[in-house]
């Protein structure tokens, strides 16, 4: 079918009319441009020249070659929120994934049901992050909320979720996992388009449940799976809001030790750059964390080429 | 779109590619099953979708709650209390930030549906020079960090002298942004091009062939687009944390995280105006899943898809 794509390069040359036909695509481009210099390329220029220097706002910008760096690879307190984010990746991430999974078998074998059963898991995810952190400092509650007193049914003492700094990530993990449809829908809708022929073939050559899952949907679903795994990791690497609002931002709850058990990279990035206005300190901080994000991605990429299976001639 | 579908020129869905028909369900695959995988697949489901519904519930009914009983067990709203939505009104300026909320949400939405539906058509109709590798360039902005651009993004909008507005916190949207260019470019590239080159033949100019033709074909992924961002504006904390000082100017997120530390652990632990907050900031976000949950759905389904 013929699409909007104009016709194979080399069936004209550069006629006035292409090059009249060129202008106006600048014309259309030209937003995204104007916004690309002024939103990304300018301020990624800017941030990395901060990272190099002193700036606190008001007096103008003081160079200091590496000494944020120096710093940045010194400080505990980057070293701690660094340590947290990273554990709370590194568990949230392959819960999120195996969960959603979990989840989405169950809803593809729902008949009728099956919007009503993936609205349910999606809701969470609509719910604004400020009232989800609300609700979980309260859900979470030692002695009355709701957690510790399910586990109370089950004979279980539950822990002090927010205030033992040794379970305060556990606890955000827990609240993590509320909000994890998105990845359910994405892995439902791939589960929907493994050609059904591909399960009958398998079990004629006598593959048992087991089997077909391993040698027929994992692999069929693979695209989506690795997707998720990027997509969740550079997004669980930035969290932010959820935590922020239970643990930080409040002058009689902050000096105390969970918001050190709670630091997450990116709100001690937040809180150096616009409370304590180091400026080039937090753009050095910035500039760790894209380097960061970007190897991970790089190396989960190579990782994919070995185990992603692409459909077709697609990719 | 209709009009298009009677004269056969249009696929009937643009854009994203009919997913294949789904196995016919439970009727085929349930019934063979042995009773004891049927009850376990139901007890499975019915329990995670309980779990998952719980924290709503609690939510609501704790809402409803006086400050005394907030905690107390079992999830019926009783005593019933809903005057701690009147209290709520009455100590914090939540209209007002709800309104914040909802002329920030629907002028962030606006600006990158247009703005986005804009630049994608270029990209999707025009070949030039540097093509692929300009939307190389827009699909990597979607690499990087948030925070990278930050620092200089409030420094730019504070020499506008504009911080303590709400505009930063819609305004770099008139701009397109990558994720939306990219889905709406998907849609575009999907409907026939002799659609568009009978309008020309017929001296239709370019900006015509946008408005008039490529803008209502692709109304679905243009909802989709603007019910994401209002979504995404609707929860954001982190720019009205950064750009908003003055309290008669905050977003509901914001509001609501000064309620938390006012009335909250930082107060006097009146958690039944927190709640009630809470409960405002949310039900709106339901009400919009209800009357959008197609183009949410087919919003995900269609990033997954394409990762």
């Amino acid at each position: 079918m013929a699409t909007v794509t104009a016709p194979a390069p080399g069936r004209r040359r550069r006629t006035p009319l292409a090059r009249r036909e060129a202008r106006w695509a600048y014309l259309f481009l030209a937003p995204w441009i104007v916004g690309f210099l002024v939103f990304y390329a300018g301020p990624m220029i800017a941030s990395l020249w901060l990272s190099f220097t002193e700036y606190d706002v008001i007096n103008p910008p003081e160079y200091t070659g590496l000494d944020n760096y120096r710093e940045l690879m010194s400080d505990p307190a980057v070293a701690r929120s660094l340590g947290n984010t990273v554990y709370y990746t590194a568990l949230h991430v392959p819960l999120v994934m195996v969960i959603s999974l979990g989840l989405a078998l169950l809803l593809k074998r729902v008949g009728r049901l099956q919007g009503f059963f993936r609205t349910v898991f999606y809701l969470p995810v609509m719910t604004p992050a400020v009232a989800v952190g609300i609700l979980f400092l309260l859900l979470l509650n030692t002695q009355d909320g709701l957690i510790n007193r399910a586990l109370g049914l089950v004979g279980i003492d539950g822990p002090s979720w927010t205030t033992d700094p040794g379970w305060v990530m556990p606890g955000i993990i827990l609240m993590s996992l509320w909000s994890l449809g998105s990845t359910v829908i994405i892995y439902l809708a791939a589960l929907q388009n493994v050609p059904r022929d591909l399960y009958e073939a398998a079990s004629i050559d006598g593959a048992g449940p087991w089997a077909r899952f391993r040698s027929v949907t994992l692999p069929m679903i693979s695209g989506a799976l690795f997707f998720t795994l990027i997509v969740n990791t550079i997004a669980s690497l930035q969290m932010f809001t959820e935590v922020y609002t239970m643990y930080f931002g409040n002058r009689e709850t902050q000096n105390t030790f969970n918001s050190d058990a709670a630091s997450f990279y990116v709100i001690h990035l937040f809180q150096e750059a616009f409370q304590f206005l180091h400026m080039g300190f937090a753009s050095a901080m910035a500039w760790l964390l894209f380097v960061i994000i970007l190897i991970i991605t790089l190396i989960q990429v190579k990782l994919s080429n070995r185990f992603v299976y692409y459909e077709g001639e697609d990719k | 779109m209709t009009a298009a579908v009677e004269r056969g020129a249009a696929p009937p869905v643009p854009g994203i590619p009919p997913a294949r028909p789904t196995v016919p369900r439970s009727a085929a695959g349930e019934g063979r099953r042995p009773v004891w995988q049927r009850v376990l697949f139901v007890a499975a489901l019915v329990g995670a979708a309980v779990i998952f519904m719980l924290p709503f519930v609690w939510l609501v009914s704790a809402s409803l709650r006086p400050r005394e009983y907030v905690f107390a067990p079992g999830f019926l709203p009783v005593p019933f209390a809903p005057e701690n939505y009147a209290e709520a009104w009455s100590a914090v300026p939540l209209l007002t930030w709800f309104g914040n909320s909802v002329v920030v949400g629907v002028a962030a939405a606006a600006a990158v549906t247009l703005s986005s539906a804009w630049v994608a058509f270029g990209f999707a109709y025009f070949r030039f020079p540097g093509r692929s590798l300009l939307f190389g360039l827009v699909l990597a902005t979607m690499m990087l960090p948030f925070a990278v651009t930050m620092i200089p993004t409030y420094l730019i909008w504070s020499d506008l002298g504009l911080t303590d507005t709400q505009v930063p916190l819609w305004a770099g949207n008139l701009f397109g942004s990558a994720f939306y260019i990219f889905l709406l470019r998907q849609f575009l590239l999907s409907l026939p091009r002799e659609y568009f080159e009978a309008a020309r033949v017929d001296g239709a100019s370019y900006p015509q062939l946008f408005w008039k033709m490529a803008f209502p074909l692709i109304r679905p992924a243009l909802l989709v687009a603007f019910v994401f961002e209002f979504k995404a504006s609707w929860t954001d904390l982190l720019k009205p944390l950064i750009y908003l000082r003055n309290e008669q100017l905050y977003t509901l997120p914001r509001g609501l995280k000064v309620v938390l530390d006012r009335f909250g652990y930082g107060g006097e632990q009146q958690w039944e105006i927190v709640l009630a907050g809470s409960v405002l900031a949310t039900v709106p976000m339901i009400i919009l899943f209800f009357l959008a949950q197609r183009h949410f759905v087919e919003g995900i389904a269609t990033t997954g898809r394409k990762g």
